[in-house]
């Protein structure tokens, strides 16, 4: 059994401003004369998915380092759980889990064997069983963690930091190098620790990922946040301009088009393409045109600009 | 759960984790028992000069791989799976829960100081059953004794050497390198009265000789007393002392370049 994703969709809005798990101000950190991290603000809301996104070497890790209390910063303000990690304590590690983006365990030990060993570190564990089935390990209970394949090993690396039932997980990348199926075993895991009440600041290459999981993203580039909201929102996504993509057929040129408020660009193998804020009034003028003419506009796609998209422009403007 | 309670916890799971490692069951336990085989039947009616007088080369032996067994289970084990647990975030993962970071190391030092145990009554009965080796009972507390305070501070060198071990693969071939040549020069494998003075005098600088010698005075039926080695005993508690000070000066919990 595993437990049910909530993959919210698009419509639903952003919940209320909830209480603050994570906070941090002025975050900077740096390596020599290398700044890593630069004037870094960000909050974390209980019971939200929370997705850090950015290219390597934007300072993601070491953020991410830092709130888990395995850096020290040059300065700014951190809040985490109610206390500062620069100095944590075993309270405080009890209340958080970590994922980390590479990490072993011992291979001889068995699933089962694992999590009750990491469990018995925490004050209040929830039971083994009950950490199987969030994961979907059940059946690899008496495996021995070396046997697993990728994706069961990440699923055991998030049951390790479940099992001590903490309130805040760290998930850095989860599903990097990733079959497709893995991914969304992994993605329905991870959503439904929503489910639980968790709260989690994930890291992730994979804006699908971000898309599918997240409540709010933060994009992370050359030591600073660039852009913050929701997937749907973030960068000004839900006002840009929506692609409109067709071919036409032989004899029919693009001056044939009739005429919309936007330019039509054509390329060499006869894709057509234009973008509008107003995507409804150009199909609702294109179609009668074509209709009419007994033209079929093969190919006709009408895309909103990816998550993949908008990162790209935000990462590389900075 | 209190700190005993923890250790003895993580004892146990450490002990399974050992337990079925085929590459550590054979280094640790099944290498020194071949080796004590092989040196008891080729050499074992000789005799060799200890202490100014002859002792049968069998009973030479025993102490000898003995203490090869002690260093395999501790220095050699300990830098091996330490340098792993650390290279591949095993280390860092158990730093972010609770667990106070003493209590994961007193398991591992302890997991090492039992299979040294386990090992020297394995190579004893073995020596007492197929070589006729007795162990003289009043040195019994004296052979305990010495097998603890070496293992312990093979154990501590171990951490210390684990924190310049730049990655997994580098582990193993570094250990050797220590390790190997002062096998060699402190009578381990050839009897002390066959090596060049000078050789033995850069043994003496190195625990491994005096953990050797105080063992072999458990064995020497000439030695009267209780057999307790005090001198050799205190140079492996003064090197167990320096490993435990460059571990806790250096020791490291993330993997290199993190």
């Amino acid at each position: 059994m595993i437990a049910t994703p909530q993959l919210r969709p698009p419509s639903v809005p952003a919940p209320p401003p909830a209480s603050a798990v994570l906070r941090v101000n002025g975050l900077r950190k740096c390596y020599g004369d290398t700044v890593a991290v630069d004037d870094l603000s960000l909050e974390v809301h209980r019971g939200e998915i929370f997705a850090f996104l950015g290219p390597n070497g934007a300072g993601k890790t070491t953020t991410v380092e830092i709130l888990e209390g395995y850096r020290s910063r040059d300065g700014g303000e951190v809040d985490v759980l109610g206390c500062d990690p620069r100095e944590p304590t075993r309270a405080w590690r009890a209340r958080i889990g970590v994922v980390l983006q590479t990490c072993a365990v011992q291979p001889e030990l068995t699933v089962a064997e694992l999590l009750r060993l990491y469990g018995s570190y925490y004050p209040a564990p929830l039971s083994v069983g009950e950490t199987l089935e969030l994961v979907g390990l059940s059946a690899e209970r008496d495996r021995r963690a070396g046997t697993l394949s990728g994706g069961q090993q990440r699923r055991l690396d998030v049951g390790l930091a479940l099992v001590g039932d903490p309130e805040l997980l760290f998930l850095d990348e989860p599903t990097t190098g990733f079959d497709p199926a893995a991914r969304h075993h992994t993605w329905e895991v991870i959503g439904g620790l929503r489910d639980l009440g968790k709260t989690v600041f994930l890291t992730t290459h994979y804006m699908d990922e971000a898309q599918a999981l997240a409540d709010r993203v933060a994009v992370i580039a050359r030591g600073r946040i660039v852009a913050e909201g929701t997937p749907d929102d973030l960068g000004g996504r839900d006002h840009a301009a929506t692609a409109i993509t067709f071919t036409l057929p032989d004899g029919v040129a693009v001056g044939d088009v009739p005429g919309v408020d936007v330019p039509l660009v054509q390329d060499e193998r006869g894709h057509v393409e234009l973008h509008t804020t107003t995507p409804t009034r150009v199909l609702a003028t294109l179609a009668p045109w074509a209709e009419e003419h007994n033209v079929e506009l093969e190919e006709l796609e009408v895309r909103r600009p990816t998550l993949e998209e908008i990162y790209l422009r935000l990462t590389e403007q900075s | 759960m209190n700190a005993t309670a923890l250790t003895a916890r993580q004892l146990r799971y450490d002990q399974k984790s050992f337990w079925r490692n085929p590459q550590y069951v054979f280094f640790t336990v099944i290498q020194p028992v071949i080796f004590l085989f092989i040196f008891v039947s080729v050499f074992g009616n000789k005799t060799t000069l200890v202490n100014g007088h002859l002792i049968k080369r069998s009973t030479y032996y025993v102490p000898a791989i003995t203490t090869l067994a002690i260093m395999s289970a501790t220095f050699f084990n300990l830098t091996i799976s330490l340098s792993r647990l650390r290279e591949q975030g095993i280390l860092k993962r158990v730093r972010s829960t609770p667990l106070p970071p003493g209590v994961f190391l007193a398991g591992r030092i302890g997991t090492s100081v039992t299979v040294s145990m386990l090992l020297v009554a394995l190579l004893l009965a073995i020596g007492r059953l197929l070589y006729g080796v007795s162990l003289p009972t009043h040195t019994l507390p004296a052979c305990i004794v010495t097998v603890l305070v070496g293992a312990a501070a093979l154990s501590c060198l171990a951490f210390a050497v684990t924190a310049f071990v730049p990655s997994e693969d580098a582990a193993a071939p570094i250990a050797n390198v220590i390790m190997l040549p002062l096998m060699f020069i402190s009578g381990i494998f050839i009897p002390a009265s066959e090596i060049p003075s000078g050789m033995q005098d850069v043994a003496n600088v190195f625990p491994v000789k005096h953990l050797f010698e105080a063992l072999l005075s458990v064995f020497d039926p000439s030695v009267g007393g209780a057999g307790f080695a005090w001198g050799h005993l205190a140079v492996l508690v003064a090197w167990g002392c320096i490993g435990a000070l460059v571990a806790v000066w250096r020791f490291r919990w993330t993997p290199a370049g993190q």
